[in-house]
């Protein structure tokens, strides 16, 4: 089957126009999909019973020389607890076994 | 004395060795096999495709091997032969190779793929979409210069497909629409996949600022598992009935996923990830390799595929950064286009390629499972754009 230049040109933009068509429908469609999906469960958890208290995140019983507290510069808490969390999982210890002074975020 | 002579002389002229010797490009094609062994092996370029073609190539190019006959192949595109004949007149390649024409192979990857890939970045983050769309941009510029190359229409949109960087969804298209370049097309599209690495960064750095590079982007939200497995069932249907020709593709690519999302077909899941995936890669990189017979891989064809393949990719990073340094625009800077480059699917390499570039403008940039998103739209757009062309040239 042979094709002209015109032709391919044709194809081109139709081909290209509809992957577009198709993909921005698919975005509409995952977007109410989304907003359906999450108004469904907000009501169910709205109507759970209260989570049980959840357990304190700092151990009651430090580890002998932990520190009780620890300087954040521009970093959010739960950040610094993912990040004592990461580093201790590499470390293979305990989080109350190791000692952080201070997570700051450097700046570029 | 002479029934000796006769003796050697017949065993030498029954030996692939005469024959070798009798055609010098099957010699050429046996030292490109080694090469791809190389570069599989050695350079760890896509190794568990391309040692398999390579060793595919090997084979088929040794003379009298008898493993794989186009001739019976070109029967079955003219009607002249059937499936069954290849059963009984076929070589052991012939057979495996039934599972490439049939669209099997490519097909059951995708499944693999789909119960790989987690989807939670593009459904958290849907405008990933458009990324994936405009990162298709190579397969079409590559169509139109394969057209004035002189390629025919089926031909063209077969190469055209390398820029979708995805192997399944190209040697899926070729085999139905030209499979006399599916070698070609194949050893192409893998090449580059591997080459991924070393072709975008140049066009990443060249088409946007340090500025851009260095856009932070907030957090994704969390996706819920409801929507998780939703989604699977709601984008098979919606594409497979806009395109029916995508169906094996995009059907199989979200069973994959359903299997890994719905969270009670873990078995099944896994099957598909690792059994299931080695195996049709063993007979997909066999079979794909042995269409590369000397006399009809050695042509300028497969040259001009080559370097069309590379325009392929290059276009389609192009496309993806380019929507992306619009979207930085209009969001006002909210976007970092580096991560359109990833809407060319080849997953997770073009997203990791994305990640390294964001974090070297700017080391706390952390933009992979940003990518991700337009990574795995661009899965979705090269199966539509390759269900639009089996449309119009099939």
């Amino acid at each position: 089957m042979k094709v002209t230049i015109p032709e391919a040109l044709g194809y081109s933009v139709l081909g290209f126009s509809i992957v577009f068509l198709m993909l921005i429908i698919l975005m509409g469609i995952i977007v109410v999909m989304g907003k359906v999906l999450n108004k469904k469960e907000e009501p169910v958890k709205a109507a759970a019973p209260a989570p049980a208290p959840a357990a304190p995140a700092v151990p009651k019983e430090k580890a002998p020389g932990s520190a009780g507290s620890i300087d954040l510069h521009g970093v959010d808490p739960r950040k610094a607890a993912m990040l004592m969390a990461i580093v201790a999982d590499e470390l293979g210890k305990p989080v109350n076994e190791l000692r952080f002074v201070s997570i700051r975020e450097i700046e570029a | 004395m002479t029934l000796i002579l006769d003796t050697m002389s017949s065993i030498w002229a029954n030996s692939g060795f005469s024959g070798l010797f009798a055609d010098p490009r099957q010699l050429i094609m046996i030292i490109a096999a080694c090469v791809l062994l190389y570069l599989g092996i050695v350079k760890k370029f896509e190794p568990l495709l391309l040692v398999g073609i390579a060793f595919g190539m090997l084979l088929t190019n040794l003379p009298y091997s008898n493993l794989y006959h186009p001739e019976l192949w070109d029967g079955i595109m003219s009607h002249t032969k059937g499936y069954g004949d290849v059963l009984v007149e076929g070589g052991f390649l012939d057979i495996l190779y039934i599972g490439v024409k049939a669209g099997l192979y490519p097909s059951l990857i995708f499944m693999g793929v789909g119960a790989m890939t987690d989807f939670g970045p593009l459904i958290a983050n849907p405008k990933s979409l458009l990324l994936g769309a405009a990162a298709q941009m190579g397969i079409y510029c590559a169509f139109i210069l394969a057209i004035v190359l002189g390629f025919t229409g089926p031909q063209a949109a077969s190469i055209g497909i390398i820029g979708g960087a995805d192997g399944p969804t190209a040697i899926l298209l070729t085999s139905k629409l030209a499979p006399e370049l599916l070698g070609a097309i194949a050893i192409a599209a893998y090449s580059y996949m591997a080459l991924i690495p070393m072709i975008q960064p140049p066009l990443m750095r060249l088409l946007t600022t340090k500025e851009e590079r260095e856009t932070k982007m907030d957090q994704l939200r969390t996706v819920t598992k409801t929507e998780r497995i939703v989604f699977p069932i709601v984008v098979a249907a919606f594409v497979i009935l806009l395109l029916p020709d995508t169906a094996p593709l995009i059907g199989c690519l979200m069973l994959g996923n359903l299997f890994k999302e719905c969270g009670v077909t873990e078995r099944l899941s896994d099957t598909a990830q690792n059994a299931l995936m080695n195996i049709v890669t063993i007979f997909l990189g066999m079979s794909v390799g042995a269409t590369t017979v000397a006399e009809r891989f050695l042509t300028w064809s497969t040259i001009k595929i080559v370097v069309l393949g590379l325009i392929a990719f290059s276009f389609s990073t192009i496309g993806g950064l380019l929507l992306g340094k619009i979207m930085y625009k209009v969001t006002g800077g909210k976007v970092n286009p580096l991560i359109g480059s990833a809407g060319v699917s080849a997953v997770p390499m073009a997203a990791r390629v994305s990640q390294m570039e964001g974090q070297k403008a700017n080391p706390s940039n952390f933009l992979l499972m940003h990518a991700m998103g337009p990574n795995v739209a661009g899965v979705i757009g090269s199966a539509v754009a390759a269900g639009f062309l089996l449309t119009i040239f099939g």
